[in-house]
């Protein structure tokens, strides 16, 4: 069904796209560690060694799960849904080669749209157990949700306009072609937007703090907190899988370079460890930042959102004009 | 054949409701109307595909008065629509109508004549729904358009026994009529120009007007059509007269009649007039953006479940008419191809759109039938009670919010698409235009969804918020099959997309100076719009996600453990959880109340009343927010306000006295001769 698209076909690129999702599904827990490692020492705490999320991981599959009485199947079927919608997005969003046949099968905005298919699932189990936490948690969320997708939608566009296409392995491939785009004012200002609603979307600091469990601040943690065991795994593993999907999508859109123009071994390799630094790189950069901020009340985050905005107007405003 | 085929089933319908006792006569009445869908569709879709209008005509002995009938592809698109929504509507009225608990049900059992005068108007409100698309000239067109809102201005009145009822026919009347007026106008002064008023000879003879008469026809027709179809400002009537019909009828009028309103505008826009200059299209961009986050704002602060579903359809014609405008603008700029790629988008909405509010309106049927209200706060937990109309109506949800892979995600992709093409069309001020588009479309997106995640969760999650919805029971056998049409149409149409783009297309062949083999779009297993500047391919996305859940699945069930426990909700230490502990409506949309404040200027009222001992204690806390439609309200007070001197003054000439109508008709007659013969 996905015919010939770009560089790479066949069994080579069915490959590379299960090894993407492997590496992606592996790599997530241990990039949220090591944010909080680092977070720590910045702290002055001594903090848990990278490699806890695994141990959290493994620990919960373990464990019995409590579900109320009053929740419904939608409470059992959203940690799936959550984990289905992030996998496709992983899938999806060019890592190791591009631009592959996958490419062909859905654009930025499916990956937009498929995100927000997550937060709805997420959004009903926080109220299907009846519980104020749960409602006001998904009540937050999808407040925050609707008000970054303008933004999210317009650092699309300015990022579709110069690179002639809204599918991500051409705007990859096409930034790796023509690194001078990649550092065009317009290019960057996108960038600094998309960072901005990646913060809200996976829940970072400002907008959100996933350490938390304080009733007042919370929005994702409140939303599952009637999850325990194998859901609540399976969530926790969504939450690191969005958090790596996205550094990698800004890695790859701002530093292109070390992304396999041909799905060759070696080349797939050398891609996967750069890959690797490049992310690593940029968690450290948000474990900095986390350390020097702090959290913005929920109705200050429009103002924080309305700003991304902006950036993403003038960027699309200053790619039209130096075209 | 089949179109006359449909004629006969419905005027059969009509018939079978008037004559047998309601008891008996529902079921065969409504065999009669959902056999006229069936045949209505199949004709349609045989237009569609192979691009032959079919004709019929009653000659007459009066010029311009002959019943013509053709049917053209976008006709024939439009049919197929209407089949959509009248198949599932028709099997779900009968079960509904005898169900004594259905508090909007005015036609139904408990009426005066058990029903029978409302289900014959049903049957001919769809009946000149179909003959509206099926119209060859103006006459035609002009009398089933009245005649469709008469039909359905009597059923959203009932028996006129509350003061809601009475309401909404006040206000659907002032509109449809006002609406009918400029429609009659626009058609009149363009069948003017040709001897018996057929589309056929009107499209010629049209290139021929003067620019300050195109313009003018361009308004009327804008606003016309735009008071059917819900545009902001003349979205005024739709909340009012949509809780008040049955629910079955409010999922015709919202799922059917309202495209009627873009039918028309395309026909006269588009067809007859031939397109214009790029503001005529702006105008309507503009005016399908405001509707869009109108609607969608108000349908979030909405707590009577039907009344956000109108709102919510005020969003999507916005929606639906941003494409439209988009499609003359680029039409005006000399884009044809663009052009059909944004028409593209404005019929695949409206079709979907027809698919998943017509399910939803239909599943608010049910909810409402099974507890008696239509106020959210008075719901809860029915997930349990109905786990049919749940499932289905969770599908309308997310189809509507444009999740993928449903109908709704396409459409609004293509949207998107559309919007973003914009950008090399014009100049850069143009450029922003759409790049401001493009986040309001995205901001409606994401409003919807926040929108639907509370209406389905507030009303069908958690804990029964008063007893009727504790002690609500499952519709019948018939109710259910009826939602499961549509909800299957939300799931095939997301999954087959591209082949149903491909159908949508050959309608879009009707309007003459489009050509869809330049259009900017290709459709083969995905979308591809503009040579690879935007590709998807929804049954593979499908794949994807059913397959990463499949697999997440198949992990949990072999490595994790399988233990489970049920228990209460967790509740810092309190015994036992009531439902006063759950989230409300009103909280849930209350932070995107704050946000949007100063749109929607809600007042809020908070009384607390203290202990006389001391400040510290309170003995109770009242907090009320209300949230005023203030735009229709101020709008109507403004129009009544102007009207009212000149109906004093009209009613000078009013005596009741017979023998004075006939001299005014006499001279007014007189009048006409004399002026058409001065000019």
């Amino acid at each position: 069904m996905i015919g010939a698209g770009g560089g790479a076909t066949g069994l080579g690129a069915i490959l590379v796209e299960v090894l993407q999702g492997l590496l992606a599904l592996l790599l997530a827990p241990g990039i949220v560690g090591l944010v909080r490692f680092i977070k720590a020492r910045l702290q002055g705490r001594r903090g848990a060694p990278p490699w806890q999320p695994y141990r959290e991981l493994a620990k919960l599959f373990g464990k019995e799960m409590v579900v109320s009485r009053n929740a419904s199947w939608i409470f059992g079927v959203a940690p799936y849904v959550v984990f289905a919608s992030t996998l496709a997005v992983a899938l999806l969003v060019p890592m190791l080669a591009a631009p592959l046949p996958i490419d062909r099968a859905g654009d930025l905005i499916v990956v937009v749209y498929l995100l927000l298919l997550g937060t709805f699932a997420i959004g009903l189990a926080g109220l299907d157990p009846g519980s104020a936490f749960g409602g006001m948690g998904s009540s937050r969320a999808l407040t925050i949700a609707a008000l970054a997708e303008p933004t999210i939608a317009l650092a699309v566009f300015a990022l579709a306009v110069p690179a002639g296409s809204t599918n991500l392995g051409r705007i990859v491939a096409r930034a790796i072609e023509d690194p001078g785009g990649a550092l065009s004012p317009g290019h960057l200002m996108a960038l600094a937007a998309l960072f901005i609603v990646m913060l809200a979307e996976a829940g970072r600091l400002p907008v959100d703090n996933p350490a938390t469990h304080l009733e007042l601040t919370m929005i994702h943690e409140a939303m599952i907190l009637e999850y325990s065991g194998r859901s609540l795994a399976l969530l926790e593993w969504a939450a690191f899988l969005k958090f790596f999907v996205f550094l990698s999508l800004l890695a790859n859109l701002g530093l292109p370079w070390g992304v396999a123009l041909n799905p060759g071994a070696s080349a797939v390799l050398v891609a996967a460890a750069i890959l690797i630094v490049k992310v690593a790189l940029l968690a450290a950069a948000v474990a900095v930042l986390e350390t020097r901020l702090a959290k913005l009340r929920l109705f200050r985050v429009p103002e924080l959102l309305s700003v991304s905005f902006l950036l993403a107007l003038l960027a699309i405003t200053s790619s039209f004009l130096v075209e | 054949m089949f179109l006359l085929l449909m004629l006969a089933a419905y005027a059969a319908g009509a018939v079978t409701a008037l004559a047998l006792p309601p008891a008996r006569g529902r079921r065969p009445a409504a065999a009669c109307l959902a056999l006229g869908a069936l045949a209505g569709a199949v004709a349609g879709a045989r237009v569609v595909i192979t691009g032959q209008p079919v004709g019929w005509e009653l000659p007459s002995s009066l010029p311009g008065l002959a019943l013509l009938l053709e049917l053209d592809p976008l006709g024939g698109f439009f049919l197929c629509l209407i089949g959509l929504v009248v198949l599932p509507a028709a099997i779900y009225a009968p079960d509904y109508l005898a169900s004594p608990a259905a508090p909007d049900a005015a036609g139904g059992a408990h009426a005066a004549d058990g029903g029978r005068v409302a289900g014959a108007l049903t049957a001919l409100f769809i009946l000149s729904m179909s003959l509206v698309v099926a119209a060859g000239n103006v006459f035609t067109f002009l009398l089933c358009w009245e005649g469709m809102a008469v039909c359905s201005l009597l059923l959203v009145v009932g028996d006129g026994a509350t003061e809601e009822r009475r309401g909404a026919g006040r206000w659907y009347a002032g509109m449809a009529h006002a609406g009918f007026l400029l429609i009659a106008a626009c058609l009149l002064l363009l069948a003017a120009r040709t001897s018996g008023g057929a589309f056929a000879d009107i499209r010629g003879a049209s290139y021929g007007l003067g620019t300050g008469a195109r313009n003018a026809m361009f308004l009327m027709a804008l606003f016309g059509f735009g008071s059917k179809a819900g545009l902001v400002p003349l979205q005024g009537w739709l909340p009012r007269a949509h809780p008040a019909a049955p629910s079955h009828v409010s999922a015709l009028m919202s799922g059917a009649m309202l495209k009627l309103g873009l039918y028309g505008f395309l026909r006269v826009v588009f067809d007859l007039l031939g397109g214009g200059p790029p503001w005529w299209g702006g105008l309507a961009l503009a005016l399908g953006i405001i509707s869009a986050l109108y609607g969608v704002l108000y349908a979030l602060l909405e707590r009577d479940l039907k009344r956000l579903l109108a709102y919510s359809s005020i969003e999507n014609l916005g929606l639906i008419f941003m494409g439209a405008g988009l499609g003359l603008v680029f039409h005006g700029a000399g884009r044809g191809d663009l052009a059909a790629l944004a028409l593209l988008a404005s019929l695949f909405h409206a079709f979907n759109h027809a698919a998943f509010k017509g399910l939803l309106f239909m599943g608010a049927g049910s909810v409402v039938r099974a507890t008696g209200t239509r106020d959210l706060e008075a719901m809860g937990g029915l997930i349990k009670r109905m786990p049919w109309t749940a499932a289905c109506t969770l599908v309308g949800a997310m189809a509507i919010a444009a999740l993928p892979p449903l109908n709704g995600f396409a459409s609004e992709w293509l949207l998107f698409q559309s919007l973003m093409a914009g950008v090399g069309v014009a100049g850069p001020l143009f450029a922003v235009a759409m790049a401001m588009s493009v986040g309001a479309l995205a901001l409606t997106g994401g409003l919807a969804a926040a929108c639907f995640v509370k209406a389905f969760g507030i009303t069908f999650l958690a804990l029964p918020r008063g007893r009727a919805a504790a002690e609500a029971a499952e519709s019948p056998r018939l109710m259910r099959l009826a939602m499961l049409i549509p909800a299957a149409a939300c799931v095939l149409l997301g999954i087959l997309a591209p082949s149903f783009g491909r159908f949508t297309a050959a309608a879009l062949a009707a309007v003459p100076w489009l050509d869809p083999s330049s259009a900017s779009f290709r459709l083969d297993a995905g979308f591809e719009v503009r040579d690879g500047f935007g590709r998807i391919a929804p049954a593979v996305l499908a794949l994807l996600l059913l397959g990463s859940a499949a697999a997440a699945w198949g992990a949990v069930r072999l490595l994790a453990s399988r233990r489970r426990r049920v228990g209460e909700t967790w509740g810092c230490g309190r015994i036992g959880q009531t439902s006063r502990m759950e989230y409300t409506a009103a909280a849930f949309a209350e932070p995107l109340l704050r946000v949007f404040g100063d749109l929607l200027r809600p007042t809020r009222d908070l009384t607390i009343e203290f202990h006389p001992e001391s400040k510290y204690f309170v003995r109770s806390i009242g907090y009320r927010t209300r949230v005023r439609a203030w735009l229709e309200e101020d709008l109507a007070g403004a129009i009544r306000r102007l009207l009212r001197p000149l109906g004093g003054s009209g009613r000078l000439i009013q005596s009741g006295s017979v023998h004075l109508y006939i001299a005014y008709v006499f001279a007014a007659l007189l009048a006409f001769l004399l002026l058409a013969r001065w000019m």
